[in-house]
């Protein structure tokens, strides 16, 4: 219990170091460039703790949730050597985690509400409710995608700069013939996907996955997944547009 | 209790968001593979640290940090702090008008990004699998040095109204040149980092900063700047973390022919020594 408590103190030390340039930098600005003061300190004050605590608790829950259990069903799934099972498992994680992500959902209704202005569907509720749903949809198959491709490129030893390069190619190539008005949503949608539940648990089974099969470094061939689920979604968003 | 029910609205959205992740592990761990969880105890606590540290974090942000940091990013951006003038059109302007711009894009970036709970979760796990050769702090601070020159560049490029698309092929091009060069244990890693930056906490500040700036100058438009920042924060990291690598090898071994040189001819060495002190 005693051993506990002092874990807990030491990384909410870590915590409080990890937050004060944050607050360093909004003092400075407030008082020294600004001049001016301090709104509602009472306020920022209890938002400051409980940012301090909610970080501390994460990392814990990190390290006793996330990782494991990532790591864990890496080494179920090499060990049972079902590699349909895996592919299966890759993409239902990455389509899973993705099309209930709020942060996906927002993007979606932003996005339906422009295509709508723009003329591109129809004015009303049910066209844009379509349009939002179809793009959730496709960013979440996207990132399924991705996270199976990943998947493999593990299991086979590829090299990641390859694949990612040519990805890279694949979105200024697909930017050239895209709409414009779909352009700035799916390059957005790169990154809303990579939420901070998924990353530890995708990182953990990458690694795992690494770790388990025989000539595979975990840090050359486990880290790459983010990457890839990150940039898929570029592209299928601008090829959904080009499509609609 | 008004604060206690937006906080149970905030837990609510999180449970929506990790729900499904725990129904597809569960049901893959336990009814297709059929193996038991280890730890379930152990595994449980932890989500529940997860879930519950994630509602606090974000809604002590939405109570301290997001009003200020938005607020900041606005009244940095408007005329009457730059050009000292309250109405009228704006003066001919010069980039240079923009330097505590520029300063707080970097400043804000380096910041919000060391505070990223998922960096911390990916800094951790390379720290782990890299035998300690990657340090947490190490990877946490390049990928924030990333960040800052990123968004501090992506500020300039909307104040001087400079084409976006000239900075992210150089960009590119870059990235590929240190492909080729730097150590290749970093490269799946740096690549991870430029996806992990664009989070929770660094997302809403940088956008803000990016909104002022564009709806205050005559000419740029406030969708397209926006998202123009986001890109320049997932690229740059790429850049420092391969650069971090470089450097960080280019030092061993400098210190490994140091050490081969003092070994192997005392006497050399000696001399140089005495040559360096004169």
């Amino acid at each position: 219990m005693k051993a506990l408590l002092i874990e807990f103190l030491r990384s909410l030390r870590q915590s409080a170091q990890d937050l004060l340039p944050i607050v360093v930098v909004i003092t400075f600005f407030q008082l020294v460039v600004l001049r001016l003061p301090v709104p509602q300190v009472g306020q920022i004050f209890a938002g400051a703790l409980l940012v301090l605590f909610g970080l501390t608790l994460f990392v814990q829950g990190l390290k006793m949730a996330l990782f494991p259990l990532g790591e864990d069903m890496a080494y179920s799934f090499v060990k049972r050597g079902n590699l349909w099972l895996l592919l299966l498992f890759a993409f239902t994680l990455g389509f899973g985690t993705t099309v209930a992500e709020p942060a996906l959902i927002a993007i979606a209704d932003e996005a339906a509400q422009i295509a709508s202005n723009g003329g591109v569907i129809a004015t009303n509720q049910e066209a844009m409710d379509d349009y939002a749903l179809g793009l959730r949809l496709v960013v979440a198959l996207a990132v399924g995608f991705a996270i199976l491709i990943g998947v493999i490129r593990i299991l086979k030893g590829w090299p990641v700069q390859y694949l990612i390069i040519g990805g890279y190619i694949g979105v200024v190539v697909i930017t050239g013939f895209a709409p414009p008005e779909i352009i700035g949503i799916a390059y957005d949608s790169g990154g809303v996907t990579t939420s901070t539940v998924t990353v530890p648990l995708v990182a953990a089974l990458g690694i795992g996955l690494a770790n388990s099969i025989r000539g595979r470094d975990p840090l050359v061939d486990g880290f790459g997944l983010i990457a890839f689920a990150s940039l898929t979604p570029m592209i299928f968003v601008m090829a959904y547009g080009i499509i609609i | 209790m008004e604060a206690l029910i937006h906080f149970g609205h905030t837990t609510l959205g999180l449970l929506k968001d990790v729900l499904p992740i725990a129904g597809i592990l569960i049901g893959f761990q336990v009814l297709i593979l059929r193996r038991p969880i280890n730890n379930p105890a152990s595994v449980f606590i932890g989500m529940i640290f997860v879930l519950l540290g994630l509602a606090m974090f974000l809604e002590g942000l939405e109570l301290a940090l997001f009003p200020l940091g938005r607020l900041m990013a606005q009244q940095l951006t408007l005329p009457s702090f730059i050009f000292g003038i309250t109405d009228g059109p704006i003066p001919a302007f010069s980039w240079t008008d923009y330097m505590w711009v520029y300063f707080f894009a970097a400043a804000i970036g380096f910041a919000t990004t060391v505070a990223e709970p998922a960096l911390i979760a990916v800094a951790i796990k390379a720290n782990q699998v890299s035998g300690g050769t990657v340090t947490v702090n190490g990877l946490r601070l390049a990928v924030a040095v990333g960040v800052a020159i990123g968004v501090a560049l992506g500020t300039f490029r909307i104040v001087t109204g400079t084409p976006l698309h000239w900075y992210i092929v150089v960009g590119y091009v870059v990235v590929i040149i240190q492909t080729m060069v730097a150590p290749r244990a970093i490269i799946p890693l740096a690549y991870d980092s430029g996806g992990v930056t664009t989070s929770t906490v660094t997302v809403p500040l940088v956008a803000a900063l990016g909104l002022g700036l564009a709806e205050t100058i005559p000419g740029r438009s406030a969708l397209l700047d926006g998202f123009g920042l986001i890109a320049f924060a997932s690229l740059f990291p790429m850049i420092t973390v391969m650069a971090y690598a470089q450097i960080s090898a280019w030092l061993t071994k400098r210190a490994h022919q140091d050490f081969i040189e003092t070994e192997a001819e005392p006497e050399a060495a000696e001399e140089k020594l005495q040559k360096s002190q004169n």
